[in-house]
């Protein structure tokens, strides 16, 4: 088999890999689902539909999506500069430290004060969290692949550490914060539901990225810069400056992801405020092919994967792990198809054999 | 500090990520950064324990796990390799896909957690000091680890890796099958990870349980870059990681100690790594084809 360079793809070979995706991971997860005594025809239903099909699990969908939008603008943002941010988990954690110590520290402040103070520090201690990697990137070259993944296991010590230590819940004891501040809280969307404001906040985010990006020389630059970076700083822009503002940025983004994650969801600090969110970004963005549009419906697909995972779990006892399992099989499906966009699949060994029986048959020497 | 007890510490801590860290320069030497090495670790300790835990023969254990990595690194070379998928994309979704099958089936099997403890590896020269270790762990120093670097240097299937790593159009028109050749690397890299993994099921706890590799697959693909791709020097920082680890839990009991939160204490090791990258990780040379798939055109 080998794959050769193909000049255009047909209009109608995206829509047709898209479903050639989808029913490949249904295939390859059936077996498995039914090891576990399930129906993969029901499981799928309840992955894709039960959760789009009531008012309350639909919000439960937008409600999981909330992350995974941050998060995967937060690695769009970066692989489009050419800044492979592979801490999203980590930055994530650390927004989520910083709004909770300044939301239990000074619980008193009035919303208008409090909301901009929780969210700003969430930024800003995920940007922090992003500038080693950055730097060392940009000023000596060092590979931000390794030390962005390193850095994620080093932020969940540091939470179970402020969590074992100085946040410990102080009436409970329990390892988890005390009640951030009233005046922190991302209200209720709709009362009597949880999903909250900070969705909200997330489409804004998404929006506004897609403007920068699509619309202004900042996108332009941005892609230049990770497309190929010598013709761009041939062309004068300045490439450490471009890659320095889109890690810290991707990263502030998954900051303030892990804000948006307490003030709205958890109300408190506690050691599983991320179930892998800055992994899944990633699988976020390279689904939506690093557009920002299509980054929101993806996120809404994972997250109704996710909400129907549980669902199955209650249900039918497929175990909720089965979801993760499902979203990597369509990761790599997807990238896997996503090529026959740019190549075509030709068997050179069937051509050759093919070739050779004609001539063979006629010439005997 | 106990000097003993530090010793046969960082000889255990050392030993995952030795094999690891040999696995990932095979599979690098030949052009293909494996970031499925977090999910292959993670799959190899509980393909590991899952075998051992049914046969009760940590043999047949270490046996499943060496085949669950070469299966792991088939995929990332039918990934990489034939479709030429990016690297970094087909490394996490694997990592991912790894992780997710091993907690599923856990669950499946287990219900809410296993406690099974199963029969494990024991120790060599009980009572020795230094000499005191685990058989992976002689293996990896005295056998594993001279044998891939004689394989690396010496062997022809080593400088067909090599040649296919650094620059593939010369080895495809010296008669080299590229494919092929980095087929092979990823599956004996793969089998190594596993390995690595699955010693901390078989021979440290005896038994699996969640988040068992905890980060240990990117430690190891750090220790490469730190390493230069060399097999010694690999080695060598492998230990150098487990010292620094050894020495953070023997520090944690001492008095002056005592009120450092232990996480992070933990977290030092990944610290180290970080520091050590920003010193010596500039102008290096990497492999001249990483993460370029190859096409004949």
């Amino acid at each position: 088999m080998r794959l050769l360079l193909r000049g255009h793809a047909p209009r109608w070979l995206t829509p047709a890999l898209v479903v050639a995706a989808a029913l490949g991971t249904f295939i390859l997860t059936a077996g498995p689902i039914r090891l576990a005594g399930a129906n993969p025809g029901s499981a799928y239903d309840f992955y894709l539909l039960r959760p789009l099909s009531s008012t309350y699990t639909f919000l439960e969908v937008l409600l999981a999506a909330t992350p995974l939008l941050f998060t995967g603008l937060a690695v769009l943002l970066a692989f489009r500069a050419g800044f492979y941010n592979i801490g999203a988990e980590g930055q994530f954690i650390a927004g989520a430290i910083a709004a909770a110590v300044v939301a239990t520290g000074l619980p008193d402040l009035p919303p208008p004060l409090a909301l901009p103070l929780g969210l700003g520090v969430g930024v800003v201690a995920g940007s922090l969290w992003g500038l080693v990697p950055a730097l060392l990137r940009v000023r000596l070259g060092v590979d931000e692949v390794v030390t962005t993944l390193l850095l994620n296991p080093v932020a969940l010590l540091l939470l179970q550490g402020l969590l074992n230590g100085p946040l410990r819940n102080p009436t409970t004891q329990f390892p988890e914060s005390a009640r951030i501040g009233s005046g922190y809280e991302l209200a209720p969307i709709l009362t009597g539901h949880r999903l909250h404001w900070g969705f909200v906040l997330a489409v804004l985010v998404a929006l506004a990225l897609w403007l920068v990006l699509s619309r202004t020389g900042i996108g332009l630059t941005l892609r230049a810069a990770g497309l190929n970076p010598r013709a761009a700083q041939f062309s004068g822009i300045s490439v450490g400056r471009t890659l320095l503002g889109a890690a810290l940025s991707s990263a502030g983004l998954a900051g303030l992801g892990g804000a948006v994650q307490v003030m709205g969801l958890q109300r408190r600090l506690t050691g599983e405020v991320s179930t892998g969110f800055g992994y899944t970004g990633i699988v976020v963005a390279t689904l939506a092919a690093l557009s920002v549009p299509a980054a929101i419906a993806v996120a809404t697909l994972l997250a109704d994967i996710v909400v129907g995972a549980e669902m199955a779990n209650r249900v039918l006892q497929l175990p909720p792990q089965m979801g993760r399992v499902v979203t990597a099989t369509l990761l790599l499906s997807a990238v896997s198809l996503m090529l026959l966009r740019r190549y075509r699949v030709t068997f050179p060994a069937l051509r050759r054999r093919r070739a050779r029986a004609p001539s063979s048959a006629g010439d005997p020497s | 500090m106990n000097v003993v007890a530090l010793i046969a510490a960082t000889l255990v801590t050392a030993t995952p990520l030795l094999y690891a860290t040999i696995g990932e320069i095979i599979t690098e030497r030949s052009g293909i950064l494996n970031l499925g090495i977090e999910g292959t670790m993670y799959a190899g300790a509980f393909g590991g324990f899952i075998v051992t835990a049914n046969t009760g023969s940590p043999l047949l254990g270490l046996l499943a796990a060496v085949v669950t990595g070469m299966l792991a690194g088939g995929l990332m070379g039918l990934l990489t390799v034939t479709l030429g998928v990016n690297q970094h994309v087909a490394g996490i979704g694997t990592t991912l896909l790894l992780i997710g099958a091993s907690e599923f089936s856990n669950r499946l099997l287990f219900g809410g957690g296993s406690l099974t403890q199963t029969a494990k590896f024991a120790l060599l020269f009980t009572g020795v000091p230094v000499l005191e270790m685990y058989l992976l762990t002689m293996l990896g120093l005295a056998v594993v680890a001279p044998l891939a670097w004689w394989l690396l240097r010496s062997t022809g299937l080593g400088l067909r890796l090599r040649a296919v790593g650094e620059n593939p159009e010369a080895a495809d028109a010296a008669g080299i099958s590229v494919e092929r050749t980095r087929y092979v690397a990823l599956v004996i890299g793969g089998a190594l990870m596993a390995v690595g993994g699955a010693f901390l099921t078989l021979a440290v706890l005896g038994t699996f349980t969640l988040n068992i590799t905890n980060g240990r697959g990117w430690v190891a693909i750090a220790l490469v870059i730190f390493a230069r791709w060399r097999i010694w020097p690999a080695v060598a920082s492998a230990l150098l990681f487990a010292v620094v680890d050894a020495a953070q839990l023997q520090l944690a009991i001492t008095p002056t100690f005592a009120h450092v939160p232990r996480e992070l204490m933990i977290a030092l090791p990944y610290l180290a790594v970080i520091i050590a990258l920003a010193v010596a990780g500039r102008g290096l040379r990497y492999p001249g084809a990483y993460l370029k798939p190859y096409r004949r055109t």
